[in-house]
């Protein structure tokens, strides 16, 4: 069972090395955004306020993510599914891509952070938690994106209904994160985020439990 | 075709094997008569009788019994049309899916209802119709999760493929619908009354008067919504034999 969680994400990983188009069509939609802002903020370094810094931060990981993790479902045809469907269980094909897609999160979401921070200016006081909220924020959004995408490959493939699917169910995970990595930003007590840090934890523990029990009814078809 | 709604023996037998009366013993009049006892009773007491007089709230303390029922119909129905839709995956049976989106559309126009009363409300108390309050933010973003709804659910044809993505999405919107209600708001301050020292109906405050209509509204309002669902549940019904005649 491990054994073959293990080999799925490896030939997600694979996939992804052999053809980088994916990764790199994201890398290149993160640089590119962060440089619009930059350019239609027309901000000189380190000059933004923190609330619009922020809010911006999250926008632009939140859309990169979409763009990004979607397509794990989406990328797969027809023949390939039932190819998988006869292999493993639904559970080890989650397990599989959502590994990826955390994995794929996270570093979406580092090297968001630090070309925003080249080129915005960095405004983070408190670098731990913020990167723990990055973390446990991707861990959330890949979970809630791997689900959805996996509801609209069995329904039509069109990514506008990906969007309007996953964004509202996305907004309780990104307030939770956005109220945090200003905490963050302002350096405020440690004692006052461990709360709101924990919370976020059990979104993320909520949204990925249900994920595994709901999997299997969208994957038997 | 002959229907005739007040037929006793009327029964809708189908591929979907819709046994409906046999489940759901509703079509008895007396829940629907203490419905719309109780909420005329709401309307009549809520708007005459003595209120308590709060500072801020004074007069408009009444709305309660018309806005707060609202939230509390929507989230009993939400969580009845979640109820059935894992009881439509367990079993695959499809009328089980028709009450799950029936109650989810008359939980909409409850939610809808509740956001206009809410907005009626706070444009003379906080003096603007839309404040950026956590509860009315999230509340909107509910709105928008079952607009997504159904939005999936008219974007695929196959019937049982319908009911089974939607019963799935239904489940996992609940889920994620929950942390945003209830434990969201309570991370911040609230503008709404009972929040962040505002006076509000706490257990010493709601006293005797309030609660005398306050419980019997949310009963009413409730009642009056599951008969609402339960006519769309039978006129979806008719519909889906009418589809499977032609």
């Amino acid at each position: 069972m491990i054994k073959q969680v293990i080999s799925i994400f490896e030939k997600e990983v694979r996939l992804e090395w052999r053809n980088k188009t994916a990764f790199n069509g994201i890398l290149l939609y993160l640089v590119s955004t962060i440089f619009i802002c930059y350019l239609s903020f027309n901000v000189r370094t380190g000059q933004m306020q923190t609330v619009t810094w922020n809010a911006l931060f999250w926008i632009i990981i939140v859309f990169a993510n979409i763009n990004g993790v979607a397509k794990s479902f989406l990328q797969e045809g027809e023949g390939r599914m039932l190819y998988y469907y006869t292999l493993c269980k639904p559970e080890v094909i989650l397990s599989g891509k959502l590994i990826f897609n955390i994995l794929l999160s996270v570093v979406i979401a580092i090297i968001g952070f630090a070309v925003y921070a080249i080129i915005l200016g960095n405004q983070v006081s408190n670098h731990i938690y913020f990167l723990l909220t990055i973390l446990f924020a991707a861990i959330g959004f890949s979970g809630v994106l791997t689900l959805v995408s996996g509801i609209v490959s069995k329904a039509n493939n069109s990514t506008a209904l990906m969007a309007v699917l996953s964004f509202p169910i996305l907004l309780p995970i990104l307030l939770m994160s956005v109220g945090l990595s200003k905490n963050a930003i302002d350096g405020i007590d440690i004692s006052l985020m461990n709360d709101k840090l924990f919370t976020l934890i059990s979104v993320d523990a909520i949204v990925i439990t249900t994920a595994y029990i709901l999997f299997p009814f969208i994957w038997r078809n | 075709m002959n229907l005739s709604l007040h037929d006793n023996e009327y029964q809708i037998t189908s591929v979907y094997d819709i046994n409906y009366y046999s489940i759901f013993e509703m079509r008895k009049t007396w829940w629907k008569i203490i419905g719309v006892g109780l909420v005329f009773y709401t309307l009549i007491a809520g708007l005459l009788m003595e209120a308590p007089r709060l500072a801020i709230l004074n007069e408009t303390i009444r709305a309660m019994h018309f806005h707060v029922p609202m939230w509390f119909g929507m989230v009993i129905m939400l969580t009845a049309s979640v109820i059935f839709s894992i009881r439509y995956l367990r079993t695959g049976n499809l009328k089980y899916d028709i009450y799950a989106i029936e109650l989810v559309n008359t939980s909409i126009l409850f939610g809808i209802l509740g956001l206009a009363t809410g907005m009626i409300w706070a444009n003379y108390t906080w003096g603007a119709p839309w404040s950026g309050d956590p509860k009315q933010n999230a509340s909107a973003i509910g709105m928008l999760i079952y607009f997504a709804y159904i939005l999936l659910r008219n974007s695929i044809t196959d019937p049982q493929q319908k009911a089974k993505i939607g019963g799935v999405y239904n489940i996992f919107a609940y889920a994620t619908l929950i942390p945003l209600l209830f434990i969201l708001p309570r991370l911040t301050d609230s503008l709404h009354p009972g929040n962040g020292g505002n006076p509000g109906f706490n257990a010493y405050e709601l006293d005797g008067r309030l609660r005398m209509v306050f419980y019997p509204a949310v009963i009413g309002w409730t009642l009056l919504g599951v008969w609402l669902t339960e006519l769309r549940i039978r006129l979806s019904f008719i519909k889906s034999k009418i589809d499977e005649e032609d």
